[in-house]
């Protein structure tokens, strides 16, 4: 059996064991949650916390639909709508989307690929730290005079002006900016990590175009988001600098810019988009083919349309700015590249449908969810085309038809798509299956919630109501669509309430999983469920794209699938101890640096120099006990 | 972002493992390391890329009476500091080809060479921020003042890094801790320095020497 780190195949004298701290040992049990550097544990960590601020988050939602029930809402204040509204998005894309699609790659990206751990399993955990430091940072806000209220987009100058010219009233604006700062941290390593494991760690045989579909579009995610949070941070430090420092980046009358502003912005969150959608695209590539009981259709076309996405999405941020009065130039160019990235997105779909015809079809409810993907994100993208076209998007501009094309987007897309994620990789995670009736239950109630709570938005919208406002007039036509939204998110609320009860009855009571109970296409169905702490007993090699399910099928002469002989008692799957395999050891480090961060950030925030003196302290011993700790302890 | 660029051991670099002495055991034959470093380091680009282009939108946009380019730029000194710059680079260069051959002795002395020359810059650059803060320059002065300060700022940081970063290699290379083996532990500091090295000719050339 192959050793799995350099220590072991490096003589002691070289490296000698050192440490500063006792390493910690245990691999289970609470504590070892805290310094796993299991790729398993940390995507587990990831969904955990990712879930517990999507129920926050539904709970700010479920506020502002209240208020916004009727016309003239008295239920929260202006200022708290605000906050409401702006912590509702900051949430959902940084402390939801990006993270639950990390959780689905650290899981699966390794076994999919046929590795035994990520490429740097110490700066993974690093990564989940800075991600959960850096939300309970910008919920701290709450706590420490203001939460973010400039929204999660925090447009200049009303971000930027400083506090005591009174445009935003408290930290808000500091808090958000400084926290997103540090979640940019935390995303960009794990990105670098994902590129480093997916072009260097895939077992023998796995070659690029024969990875699964959710594979390549974590990797270009990981591409994505290496290249994009850059230029937001960047934005960030401009707005942090002119709030706290005088600078002037974004002072009109001193010649700078707020427009700067929105280009630096979108640079990066159009890209961003992109970020929380093509995991959901491949998590549906996965389901979709093992559901219909045939291959992905046109599976390259899929690849290949996924990264034309990625780099088209580089070239069409200023379709958030056609208000802005770009001049004509700018706004057509803008305009035809929209309508062009449209055209991979739109082959994606056909590529799915052709996928699922003709199939053999089993409305499980992972693959319920993923037809409800597909629909809800067409929709979505049909009302993104509109955007394309700028006269027409300038009426749409700060109406609720956009607040209903990107939630069919992103809540209709992303979170669709996690939920069919959810049933159909449970087994593999947990080793027990979630009930498929109760999830069937979860499925409708949330395609129904959600329609009627965004559906209605598209209307409103197009007969002129804004977003981002806290009341409405009545007699505008607007209430029927807001009343019947509101009901439609607690029909939302039901639904995910449903999914908790799921995961809790399931989780003593429910059906055990054995290793492949989807008849599942590639690796991470081949080794037991729940996956073992070494992933593969023996390391995979591979003779073909969808490698597992042709070790279980051949066609006949008719081109009939023709079950292969079991050559063990389950077959296919792997058996064996994963004795003798040497695995990272567990560290206190990405925990302790990452706690430099927040430090660091409240001195920034208060203007405090003495509490960065600890904060740099804490960096600095974190970075250097990390460094000189080896990957793996010697035992 | 600097989190980063922190001296990884090689030995976190694979869980693979690979052959200290050639080609590593990876799909690409590229180290994680070294891949992780390159795709890194390109991501700055992205980030100093913002602040460069900022500072040329806002060329030319001060407001009238606060001081401009030309008041404040000492081209002869910042080309003096500019090449003690550069130089580092070739240090750098000379001190990876010694860990390389096994020669600690020469790497040690390039190596504090190297971030010797990175010091002296770093010195250089909060001596032109003195003057230029005498001459009437503050961040809140004006759009060029801001641009200015918080683009070489940033830059100076991202020396400052790559100082300690070297001087903790030069001091685990005394200790007896760095050994040939470990070369690639140097090139992955050399990626960072080169990689500052250049973002600086380019704002020097963009900021200073274009008019
Ligand atoms: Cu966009």
């Amino acid at each position: 059996m192959t050793t799995t780190t350099r220590a072991a195949t490096v003589p002691a004298e070289i490296a000698p064991p050192r440490g500063i701290l006792h390493r910690p040992k245990s691999t289970s049990g609470f504590w070892s949650w805290w310094t796993t550097v299991d790729h398993k544990k940390i995507g587990i960590l990831y969904g955990g916390l990712a879930l517990v601020f999507f129920l926050i988050a539904g709970i700010e939602a479920l506020l502002i639909r209240l208020q916004l029930a009727g016309p003239n809402g008295t239920i929260l204040t202006a200022s708290q709508y605000n906050t409401l509204f702006t912590m509702h998005g900051t949430t959902m894309v940084f402390l939801v989307g990006m993270p639950l699609a990390t959780a689905f790659g650290n899981y699966l990206i390794p076994l999919q690929i046929g590795a035994r751990d990520v490429a740097f399993p110490r700066l993974n955990m690093f990564g989940f730290w800075v991600f959960a430091a850096g939300g309970a940072f910008i919920y701290s806000g709450f706590f420490l005079g203001g939460a973010p209220n400039g929204g999660w987009f925090g447009y200049t100058p009303l971000t930027s002006t400083p506090m005591t010219m009174g445009a935003l009233p408290g930290h808000g604006p500091d808090f958000w900016a400084v926290g997103l700062v540090m979640l940019g941290i935390g995303s960009v390593t794990s990105g670098l990590n994902f590129v480093a494991t997916i072009l260097n760690m895939r077992a023998p045989g796995m070659t690029l175009m024969r990875m699964p579909v959710f594979v390549w579009m974590m990797l270009v995610v990981a591409f994505l988001t290496v290249f994009a949070m850059p230029a937001v941070t960047a934005a960030l430090i401009m707005v942090f600098f002119d709030r706290n420092f005088s600078t002037n980046f974004f002072v009109a009358k001193a010649g700078g810019d707020p427009l700067l502003y929105q280009h630096l912005f979108w640079l990066f969150g159009h890209p961003e988009v992109y970020i929380l959608i093509l995991p959901g695209m491949g998590i549906v590539s996965e389901t979709l083919p093992v559901f219909s009981r045939k291959p992905l259709f046109g599976r390259s076309v899929v690849i290949f349309s996924g990264i034309a996405i990625g780099f088209l999405g580089w070239g069409v941020w200023a379709h958030h700015m056609f208000a802005t009065g770009l001049g004509p130039v700018a706004q057509t160019a803008f305009g035809l590249s929209t309508m062009l990235i449209a055209i991979p997105t739109g082959v994606k779909i056909f590529n799915w449908m052709g996928t699922v015809w003709g199939g053999s079809i089993k409305l499980s409810s992972p693959m319920l969810f993923s037809l409800g993907f597909i629909a809800m994100f067409t929709i979505g993208g049909l009302s993104g085309v509109t955007h394309s076209i700028v006269p027409a998007d300038t009426q749409q501009t700060d109406t609720y038809y956009v607040v209903a094309h990107f939630h069919y987007v992103l809540f209709g897309g992303l979170v669709f798509a996690i939920f069919g994620g959810f049933y159909y990789w449970w087994p593999k995670v947990f080793g027990r299956l979630l009930d498929d009736r109760i999830g069937k239950v979860n499925f409708w109630l949330m395609l129904i919630g959600f329609n009627m709570t965004f559906f209605p938005m598209h209307i409103s919208g197009l007969q002129g109501q804004p977003r981002r406002t806290y009341q409405y007039p009545a007699n505008m036509g607007w209430d029927t669509a807001n009343f019947i939204a509101t009901i439609g998110a607690f029909v939302i609320a039901l639904s995910v309430l449903v999914f908790l009860v799921n995961v809790v009855k399931t989780a003593r009571r429910g059906e055990v999983a054995s290793a492949d109970p989807w008849d599942g296409r590639t690796l991470e169905w081949s080794i037991p469920s729940p996956a073992p702490e070494y992933n593969f007993a023996e390391i995979p090699e591979v003779h073909a794209a969808d490698d597992f399910w042709h070790r279980k099928y051949t066609e006949d002469e008719e081109g009939r699938l023709v079950r292969l002989p079991a050559g063990g008692s389950d077959d296919g799957v792997q058996h064996g101890d994963g004795h003798g395999i040497h695995l990272p050891s567990p560290s206190f480090f990405p925990l302790i640096l990452a706690l430099g961060l927040p430090i660091l950030g409240y001195a920034a925030v208060f203007k405090l120099p003495w509490l960065a003196v600890p904060g740099v302290i804490v960096l600095l011993f974190g970075v250097y006990a990390w460094g000189i700790e080896p990957g793996t302890a010697e035992d | 972002m600097a989190q980063a660029t922190l001296p990884v051991p090689a030995d976190e670099a694979d869980a693979h493992g690979h052959d200290p002495h050639g080609h590593a055991d990876t799909n690409t034959g590229v180290t994680n390391t070294k891949l992780a470093m390159w795709v890194f380091l390109s991501s700055e680009c992205i980030f100093f890329g913002a602040f460069i282009s900022t500072y040329l939108l806002y060329r030319g946009r001060s407001v009238k009476g606060t001081p401009t380019p030309k008041d404040v730029y000492n081209i002869p000194f910042t080309s003096v500091t500019s090449f003690i710059l550069l130089m580092s680079s070739l240090t750098m260069v000379l001190a990876l080809a010694a860990i390389q051959r096994g020669d600690h002795r020469r790497f040690r002395v390039w190596t504090i060479a190297t971030a010797l020359f990175g010091v002296t810059f770093i010195g250089g650059q909060i001596y032109e921020f003195t003057e230029f803060y005498r001459e009437g320059l503050a961040l809140k002065t004006s759009v060029f003042g801001s641009s200015f300060f918080v683009l070489t700022g940033l830059h100076g940081l991202h020396v400052c890094v790559g100082i300690m970063w070297l001087l903790t290699l030069w001091g685990l290379s005394m200790q007896n801790r760095l050994h040939v083996q470990d070369a690639e532990r140097v090139e992955i500091a050399g990626l960072y320095w080169h990689f500052v090295d250049i973002v600086w000719i380019v704002i020097f050339t963009v900021i200073y020497l274009i008019p």
